[in-house]
Parts: C-alpha cells; sequence; structure tokens
C-alpha cells in the first residue's frame, strides 16, 4: 500500500531526529579513533555522509520495512485478532520490531564505525541477516501457533505459551549461533553503550512511528466504510 | 472499535474486516521484492557482497547502516 510508504517516510523523518545526536556521537569516536584500518581517500565527506548519507540510508529503510509492514499489515487485518486496524497496526510494528530488530540485536548488537574486523564482513552481514529472517519467521509461527491453541487453551494462554515457545527457539538459536565480538580491547565501554541504546532508540521510534501513523490512516480509510478494499491503491501517499 | 468487524452483516458480500488473499497477492510480490531490494542497497551492497563496482553506496549510507544495526566493515 502506498499510504504505508508514506507512513515509513514520516515515520523515518521523526526517527532522523531523534537519530541526530547519537550521530554525531557516533562520528565523534569515528574521528577520535582514526587508527582504523580504512579508505585512505575519502570519497564521501563526513559531513556529508552524517546528513544526507544517513538521510538517505534510514529512509529508505523507512520505505522498505513501512512497504513491507503494510503488505503484512493488510494480511494480518482481521486475521489475528479481533482487532481494530488502529490497534492493529500498533501490535504489528510493535512485532515487527522486535522480531526484525530486537532479536539480531540481542545477538549481534549494532557496532560503531571502527568495531569490526573488515575481513569477516560477509560471515557477520550472512549472520546477521539469518537471525533476521529467523526472527520474523518464529515470530510468523508463534502468531499462528497461538491461534491453533486459543480454542484450546483460550487466548490468553495461548498467547502466553506462543510466545513462551517464541522465547525457548530464539534462545536455542542464540546458544548455537556462533559469538561475534571484535571490539577492540580498548575501545571506550561506556561510548558503545550510548551507540547502541541510540541505534535501539532509532528503532524504537521508527516503529512506534509507523505503527501510529499508518494505523492512524488505515484507521481513517477502513472506518468510515468498512473493507474498502480497492481504495488501497487509490491512496495517494501524504 | 472494533465493532463494526465483529458484526455478522447478515446478507451483504462485504468483508468483515479482512482483506482478500487474491487481493493482497500481487501487490505483496511486487512491492516485497522492491522493498528487500532496497534492503539490500542500504544493508549490504559493496560490504558482503557488490553489484556495483567502487565504494561509492558503501560510504553514502555509511552511517544509516551502523546506526540501523547493519554489520559494517
Amino acid at each position: 500500500m502506498l499510504a504505508g510508504l508514506g507512513a515509513g517516510v514520516l515515520a523515518l523523518v521523526v526517527a532522523y531526529f531523534l537519530g541526530e545526536p547519537s550521530v554525531d556521537s557516533a562520528i565523534g569516536f569515528e574521528e577520535a579513533h582514526a587508527h582504523a584500518h580504512e579508505h585512505e581517500v575519502e570519497l564521501v565527506s563526513r559531513s556529508l555522509q552524517s546528513t544526507a548519507g544517513l538521510a538517505t540510508g534510514v529512509l529508505i529503510y523507512g520505505v522498505a520495512f513501512g512497504g513491507i509492514a503494510a503488505l503484512a499489515f493488510c494480511f494480518a487485518l482481521g486475521r489475528v485478532g479481533r482487532f481494530s486496524p488502529r490497534a492493529t497496526a500498533l501490535l504489528l510494528s510493535g512485532t515487527a520490531l522486535l522480531a526484525v530488530y530486537v532479536v539480531p540485536f540481542l545477538k549481534y548488537p549494532a557496532n560503531p564505525p571502527s568495531v569490526g574486523d573488515a575481513d569477516t564482513i560477509g560471515r557477520r552481514t550472512t549472520l546477521y541477516f539469518l537471525m533476521m529472517v529467523l526472527g520474523v519467521l518464529l515470530a510468523v509461527a508463534a502468531v499462528i501457533a497461538g491461534k491453533r491453541l486459543a480454542p484450546r487453551l483460550g487466548t490468553w494462554y495461548a498467547t502466553v505459551v506462543a510466545v513462551l515457545g517464541f522465547i525457548a527457539v530464539i534462545g536455542l538459536a542464540y546458544a548455537f549461533l556462533p559469538v561475534v565480538n571484535e571490539v577492540p580491547a580498548d575501545f571506550p565501554a561506556t561510548l558503545l553503550w550510548r551507540f547502541r541504546l541510540s541505534a535501539l532508540a532509532i528503532q524504537a521510534t521508527l516503529w512506534a512511528g509507523f505503527g501510529l501513523v499508518f494505523g492512524e490512516l488505515a484507521e481513517r480509510l477502513l472506518h468510515p466504510k468498512p473493507a474498502r478494499v480497492s481504495a488501497g491503491s487509490a491512496v495517494a501517499a501524504p | 472499535m472494533a465493532q463494526h468487524v465483529a458484526q455478522p452483516t447478515a446478507t451483504t458480500p462485504v468483508v468483515t474486516g479482512k482483506l482478500p488473499l487474491k487481493d493482497i497477492a500481487p501487490w505483496a510480490v511486487f512491492f516485497g521484492i522492491l522493498m528487500l531490494v532496497l534492503l539490500y542497497f542500504v544493508g549490504a551492497e559493496q560490504g558482503a557482497t557488490s553489484v556495483v563496482s567502487g565504494e561509492d553506496v558503501h560510504e553514502w549510507v555509511h552511517d544509516a547502516r551502523h546506526l540501523l544495526g547493519f554489520p559494517c566493515h
């Protein structure tokens, strides 16, 4: 849904402004730790990287996940449970934050510049995306399992069981997937902590913003005339 | 609230909240793929793998990549 893309953009603009201070701190330590191995020639200047480049990346990320979440929303609406479009959207984006970001983050957290060995980028990327896919698949599986169990256990206990199952399987994955720790010994712990915290905050803002904005749009679209499906294609992005 | 979803609207074929799958499918395929390609460019292009040569894409989205949690050099 185009509305989803628009909402993604809006949510991302919000995330961008909240992310700004942490971006600055990230830049700060990259310069402080200029011993890092890389690129002698700057292809893109720092000031451009930290503004336009960042915006491009974050916005595209928001649009992409906004689009995917919008599709997921179309599917989830009325199928997950008896929730209004608004509640469905918020629930969906909360779950998405968990599955797409928090799950991989807890095992392979975001790293600031100058942390990480260039030679292992391939392996780290594979592991990260694997974790992302795993989080999404398991979240979907948990929802389906919850729906299946609901008639027998009641909605409450079915949900509890599904969530516990989700946590258990994720825990197993954490236990068996290889550990990556490439933080240099002299890297300041507080800086690492701040960076990771702000990375988490950006994602939380992004998804919360998306959930609220998209939910609002969907509610307005669906509420006056319930289930005018074809309207989805006619919505102009705000 | 949820009433309009729950109401058993007698005869009308109007769907009660669920969007029919076959309406979603073409959108899902098209946008799904498009979105994944976008994500790939933000998250992994010119890091682990490379379609466009050089480092421009990587450098351009560098900060976002770090802050969004993607592995980066």
